[in-house]
């Protein structure tokens, strides 16, 4: 039983965050398309303007609809609540603002999104924020990177594309020794194959985009606060733990000590900037939510095949899946990801960036798409799309090669996966011989 | 705001207003495991109601420092001493179920408080043996069962009031922030307090007692006890019930019983 939910994953999967409707009997999550709701009186309206009675008022603040995403991923995270936002990068940009100012400072993982790689790099020094990028493999990396006025550790539970698993209790330790957070990205496995708040991570956020949703028609993030970060002990955080003049001169931290992240977030974050999640959007996620444990599992089989078959291919020169025993962090996978190390992976093809386009071209049932996590099955070249900004060095370092493609597994028949793989192989292999 | 109390720094919550002695005063005391934030809407609504609110992190909770008391009498005592700190003459006494024993301790002993409300409360409020042992040996276990009783089943599965928040989720996450012991003393000096009813028929303020419908820690049912003992007291009593809620009712009722507090204090007060 764990501390906070009798519930199993796979039922809270289905029901967190909602009951049947009250009004209608409803079954399905409403759709809450308002972009306000009616006061009963004007003493009500005070009192939810005060924050003296919790309330939907407006829906860049709170929804229905989206609250119950907010809750359900919540649950499934082991978290004490969470925030639904307009994409994953409006989560990322959500905790950052939420900790820190102009003259504050990230060490992250090198091994990152492009997306997130480009905020980090270049869009934040633009307003006085900057990132160290560290191996993440290296602790010593992250402990030498750390500065006075670093604020926030960044990783990702599998980092994009070369896949490295990141050590989230050691980098956990290692942030919780200087006083800092540690705020994981966990798209590529979701809470079906690793919980990082379990793991030491104090913040752990999605792009609700990809595998959350599952059937790519709806663009959202999810920022899920595990509660247990002592912002008044660590004492860098002035924004969690003094009077906020934009909100009745709260203190956060004194207001709740478990939801101060959260509070300062939405009342602050997601008032001001306003990247907040459609009721739509949020229904439409909610709707993959409902099997994301059942495609989990589908997935990781898939995965699995598909990299043993790549791997075995005289057409490939390597093949990057922590599932396989070749990867330099197969041991720590085992151990952090026991139900599978996620269904995306890479891997270089013989005969560089013409193979790679030859390869994707032949393709018939992958996607060629910039986007992960889809039921259907993926394809992307990062170093001509994903991560076209980052230098060769850069690109070196996070271990992507010219030759290198990306797959995001699905759920179509393994054969047939097979078999178009062969097809993509074929072409490739075709193309190297003349 | 921090205080000092018999020499310890104290965290007090006010609701997110200054501190004004001359308001009629309210002290809001948490359960066990639990600190200040517990009350968070319902300090909120009474401080922006004309209400001097204190709500402490009790000695050796939350930010407040010090060992955790080991009795109820102990916490009765320091009570008194908050309100000595805070230059407050006379308070009301707003108790959750632990914090309802320290209320009621309190209530008999003093007669600085003006009125009392016991909030998911029954006397004597003996602990499940296996709960007592878990909560010295194995918090985790404690945590989940607590969580497992002070839930109505649909908090369990969510819809909370608070949009965002998982209301399992917080609880756990607040108890596991409570330092080693905290818990285990908290739930022993419940067992251990058996005056209850002769403390609540020596009770002479007005005496609210607010039960969750679906309270199964101290179910509505148990209070009978409570009620008989402060009505033979002569405190004039009432009874409110919050229909749908469990032992958690300041999250899972958390207007309703904002509402029937301010009712009833603002009733106190003239």
């Amino acid at each position: 039983m764990s501390a906070s939910t009798p519930y199993g994953r796979d039922t809270l999967a289905l029901h967190a965050g909602q009951s049947p409707d009250p009004t209608h009997g409803s079954r399905a999550t409403p759709i809450h398309f308002t972009t306000s709701h009616v006061f009963s009186d004007t003493a009500e309206a005070a009192e939810l303007f005060n924050l003296e009675r919790p309330g939907h008022v407006y829906a860049r603040i709170s929804n229905p609809t989206v609250a119950v995403l907010e809750e359900r991923v919540a649950a499934l995270e082991g978290g004490v609540g969470a925030i639904a936002t307009a994409s994953g990068q409006a989560a990322l940009h959500l905790t950052i603002v939420t900790l820190m100012g102009a003259g504050g400072h990230i060490v992250a993982s090198r091994s990152l999104y492009g997306g997130s790689h480009n905020l980090l790099g270049y869009t934040l020094p633009r307003f006085g924020i900057h990132t160290t990028f560290v191996d993440p493999r290296d602790p010593d990396a992250w402990r030498d990177a750390v500065r006075a006025e670093t604020r926030l550790f960044f990783g990702e539970s599998l980092g994009n594309p070369g896949l490295d698993v990141l050590d989230i209790p050691t980098v956990a330790q290692i942030a919780h020794a200087h006083h800092l957070p540690l705020l994981v990205d966990a798209t590529l496995v979701t809470p079906c194959l690793q919980r990082p708040l379990e793991l030491g991570a104090d913040l752990v956020m999605h792009s609700a985009t990809k595998f959350l949703g599952g059937h790519g028609v709806a663009v959202g993030g999810v920022l899920v606060d595990g509660g247990r970060f002592d912002w008044e002990a660590a004492g860098l955080f002035p924004t969690l733990t003094e009077p906020y003049d934009g909100f009745h001169g709260m203190d956060f931290a004194e207001e709740s000590p478990v939801a101060a992240f959260l509070l300062r977030a939405r009342r602050e974050g997601l008032r001001d900037f306003g990247a907040c999640l459609s009721p739509m959007n949020a229904f439409q996620i909610l709707q993959g939510l409902e099997t994301l444990p059942l495609r989990m599992r589908a997935h990781v089989d898939n995965a699995r095949q598909v990299a043993a078959h790549l791997a075995a291919h005289e057409q490939v020169a390597r093949v990057a899946y922590p599932g396989l025993d070749g990867h330099p962090d197969h041991a720590l996978a085992a151990r952090l990801l026991p139900a599978g190390a996620g269904a995306v992976l890479s891997f270089e093809l013989k005969g560089g960036r013409a193979a790679g386009q030859a390869f994707i071209e032949a393709l018939r049932l992958f996607s060629h798409l910039a986007n992960v996590g889809d039921a259907k099955s993926l394809v992307i070249h990062p170093a001509s799309t994903t991560h076209f900004r980052m230098s060769a060095a850069d690109l070196a370092a996070a271990g992507i090669g010219e030759g290198t493609v990306r797959l995001s597994v699905g759920l179509e028949s393994l054969a047939d996966l097979l078999a178009d793989l062969d097809r993509g192989l074929a072409a490739a292999g075709k193309l190297s011989r003349t | 705001m921090d205080l000092n109390v018999l020499g310890q720094p104290t965290r007090i919550y006010c609701g997110g207003r200054s501190f004004d002695r001359r308001l009629p005063a309210v002290v809001m005391i948490h359960g066990a495991g639990h600190d200040h934030s517990v009350w968070q809407y319902q300090a909120r609504h009474l401080a922006h109601h004309g209400f001097a609110v204190l709500a402490p992190d009790l000695p050796g909770h939350g930010a407040s420092a010090g060992e955790a008391l080991t009795g109820i009498a102990a916490l009765a005592e320091w009570i008194e001493a908050l309100l000595d700190a805070a230059g407050v003459a006379r308070a009301a006494l707003v108790g959750h179920s632990m914090g309802s024993l320290v209320a009621l301790a309190c209530s008999a002993r003093s007669p600085r408080i003006s009125a009392l409300v016991l909030v998911g409360s029954v006397a004597p409020m003996p602990v499940a043996a296996p709960l007592l042992d878990a909560a010295r040996s194995q918090r985790a276990r404690a945590h989940a069962m607590i969580n497992q009783w002070s839930y109505v089943p649909t908090s369990h599965i969510g819809a909370s009031a608070c949009p965002g928040l998982w209301l399992p989720g917080l609880n756990a996450a607040l108890m596991a922030r409570q330092r080693e012991g905290v818990l285990a003393a908290d739930l022993a000096a419940c067992n251990a307090y058996t005056d209850g009813l002769e403390a609540a028929a020596r009770v002479g303020c007005p005496t609210l007692v607010v039960c969750g419908e679906r309270d199964q820690m101290t179910p509505p049912r148990a209070t009978r006890p409570l009620l008989d003992a402060l009505a033979r007291g002569g405190a004039a009593v009432r009874l409110h019930t919050l229909a749908g809620a469990g032992h958690a009712m300041m999250a899972e009722a958390p207007g309703a019983l904002g509402d029937a507090l301010r009712d009833f204090l603002g009733s106190t007060t003239g």
